[in-house]
């Protein structure tokens, strides 16, 4: 295990090195940059910019002096908004996580119960129309949804607010902050939770049926114990092994941001300020921003490596 | 000696898209208390659905006992409610299948599924069901229980693992096991293994055994009666002895000669001609006649009844009709 670990983490750090350059290098030979889209400046003072900046320097050269940055601590500076890069993520990261955390949880939640019991009962009338209610909540893209959503929660019936994190202009501290911040949270969430649902659903409930199928329920139905302890017991954690590997996979969904949501409900996430740094090619926080989520990728698969030698003892590290 | 087991017309159907599969099809036999009785058929005879018939673990809702009795120790097991049936399963009828590598379930420790019947149906305690499951894993032969009971299935081997199912299923204290090919999956030195520990275990309490087979090796080791199936119906039964030596139903006969015999090698070994009939096609005749080399025209039509021919012995079959017709 020990041995196993040691090991994972020096591919680890291969791997990414590996990424780091292919990640600088994609950003830094895109033609054109910060600078170049600005009219306001001539060339000369362009020029100058560049020389400043080291724009001018060999793409290797300006890696390694990234790198080793990166190595003290220090992810780039922001270039449209004169931050440390870190500073900004730490200010954005957190609303995302915030909503990822939320919704991830609502999803998994729904996904395990109702796929559970859609596979219980197959081909039963919930069945069905759970899974023409996924289908459908597969199919609808989220602007759509959202933007539905908005107009029926928060602008006729007004229940909700419409976008933001905060009522504009509200200066909230304490519980009441943390209320405000939920009530907007509530309509995006929804929204997460439903695109989400539908394929994990799908994903357990096919687990499941497989699971039922084989030759230990039975087992465990001759044995007389009670169909609850059956399912509980034998087929649940069974069927939830698979879906270790996903658990992997969230871990940079967490703290991804997503773009589309954070767009529609103006949520202050680090989703938003990755697409506001594209339109201004500000590729340090690209860069940056990319590489974390290589970095939580990787430990990503790692922790899910783990967590399967935990829960499945035929699982060998 | 008084029947354990009384099954009586049962009749199990399944409805697939293409018709309904009339996989068990009006069968009666009974089980003795302490007999060990034979069921024995090709793959698809409906065997092994008799056996879960009896369990009340056919597969709904595509599955259904359609029909018939089947009465336990005096008692109806189909009019009981699925709880009652409950109390039943894996307490006094127990369960051992074929595939003992798959039978357990891999992430629970063997102890822990050891340990499941005896405090469903004995209401032990956590500690008393597992000092009661290192017994039983002593009782299967098998040393080093306290290690056993907390590995995990893949660590041992399947002869083990099968040697563990008996140990769950005579946790508590079975009148019938049922067991469905329990040595099929075995190396032949474990198979006699296990069927020597099926006997001790049968002859200690004086349960029944329903023996589940196609190896006539088996049966002539094992049973006491026999039970012929094919196509979903019962062809032949009888008492062992007066069932190999005298094989009345052509089937039967069949069987018995395909049966290699040791220090006889003959160029080919007999096999019976053709094929199991496709279920969904049966018509009213003999299920046999196609490959019997006997059949009659009323075996292509009519259904022979099962009918005594003497010494305990009853064949479904219209040689033995006719027989009696014409005298």
């Amino acid at each position: 295990m020990r041995t196993y670990i040691s090991k994972r983490i020096m591919y680890m750090i291969i791997i990414l090195f590996a990424a780091s350059f292919l990640i600088f290098c994609l950003y830094a030979l895109t033609p054109g940059d910060f600078i170049t889209g600005n009219i306001k400046l001539t060339p000369e003072r362009k020029e100058e910019l560049r020389e400043i900046y080291g724009l001018n320097k060999p793409v290797i050269e300006r890696y390694v002096t990234w790198m080793n940055n990166a190595f003290h601590g220090d992810f780039g500076y922001s270039l449209s908004q004169q931050k440390p890069v870190l500073t900004l993520f730490n200010q954005y990261i957190w609303n995302s996580f915030l909503l990822a955390i939320v919704s991830t949880f609502l999803t998994w939640l729904v996904a395990v119960v109702v796929g559970v019991v859609a596979a219980y009962k197959q081909y039963s009338w919930f069945d069905t129309i759970v899974m023409v209610a996924l289908f459908a909540a597969m199919s609808i893209p989220s602007f759509f949804i959202g933007l539905l959503l908005i107009k029926l929660l928060a602008v006729d019936l007004k229940w909700l607010p419409p976008g933001g994190m905060l009522t504009t202009g509200s200066n909230a501290t304490g519980l009441a902050y943390v209320k405000e911040v939920i009530h907007h949270m509530i309509l995006p969430v929804m929204v997460m939770t439903l695109l989400g649902v539908g394929s994990l659903t799908r994903y357990f409930r096919s687990n499941m049926i497989d699971v039922i199928k084989q030759d230990y329920i039975r087992t465990a139905r001759a044995k007389g114990l009670k169909e609850r302890k059956v399912l509980f017991t034998h087929a649940l954690r069974n069927a939830l092994l698979p879906a270790i590997t996903l658990v992997g996979f969230e871990l940079p969904a967490l703290f991804g941001g997503s773009l589309i949501i954070e767009k529609i409900f103006n949520w202050p996430g680090i989703g938003q300020l990755y697409m506001q740094s594209f339109s201004l090619r500000d590729y340090p926080l690209l860069m940056g921003f990319t590489l974390f989520i290589a970095i939580l990728t990787v430990v990503g698969t790692l922790v899910s490596d783990i967590l399967y030698h935990v829960a499945d003892p035929r699982v060998r590290l | 000696m008084n029947s354990i087991l009384d099954i009586e017309h049962l009749r199990t159907h399944f409805k697939t898209d293409d018709g309904t599969v009339r996989a068990v099809d009006d069968v009666s036999f009974q089980v003795r208390q302490g007999e060990i009785v034979c069921i024995v058929g090709e793959s698809g005879s409906g065997k092994s659905i008799t056996a879960m018939s009896v369990m009340g673990l056919v597969e709904g809702p595509a599955g259904r006992v359609v029909g018939g009795n089947i009465r336990f120790d005096g008692e109806e097991l189909l009019k009981l409610s699925r709880n009652e049936l409950r109390t039943i399963r894996g307490n006094e009828i127990a369960m051992i299948f074929q595939e003992p590598m798959t039978s357990l379930n891999p992430v629970l420790k063997i102890g822990e599924q050891l340990m499941e019947p005896l405090i469903e149906h004995r209401k032990l305690n956590k500690k008393a069901a597992r000092k009661r499951a290192i017994e039983l894993i002593n009782e299967v032969g098998i040393s080093r229980a306290e290690q056993i009971a907390d590995s995990y299935p893949h660590e041992l081997s399947g002869g083990m693992l099968q040697r563990i199912m008996i140990a769950i299923a005579i946790s508590c204290g079975p009148k019938l096991l049922i067991a469905d090919e329990p040595t099929t999956a075995l190396d032949v030195t474990i198979q006699a293994q296990i069927l020597d520990m099926l006997r001790k275990f049968k002859e200690e309490s004086n349960m029944s055994i329903l023996l589940i087979t196609h190896d006539l090796g088996v049966v002539a080791e094992m049973a006491d009666y026999v039970v012929v199936m094919y196509a979903g119906k019962v062809v032949e039964e009888g008492e062992v002895v007066a069932l190999f030596e005298n094989p009345k139903h052509p089937y039967t006969q069949g069987l018995l000669k395909s049966k290699p015999i040791i220090n006889q090698r003959q160029e080919e070994l007999y096999s019976i001609p053709g094929q199991v009939p496709n279920p969904l096609e049966l018509v009213p005749s003999c299920y046999f006649h196609e490959r019997c080399a006997h059949c009659m025209e009323i075996c292509k039509t009519t259904q022979p009844a099962l009918k005594e021919v003497g010494n305990q012995q009853k064949v479904a079959c219209w040689l033995y009709e006719e027989a009696t017709a014409n005298v």
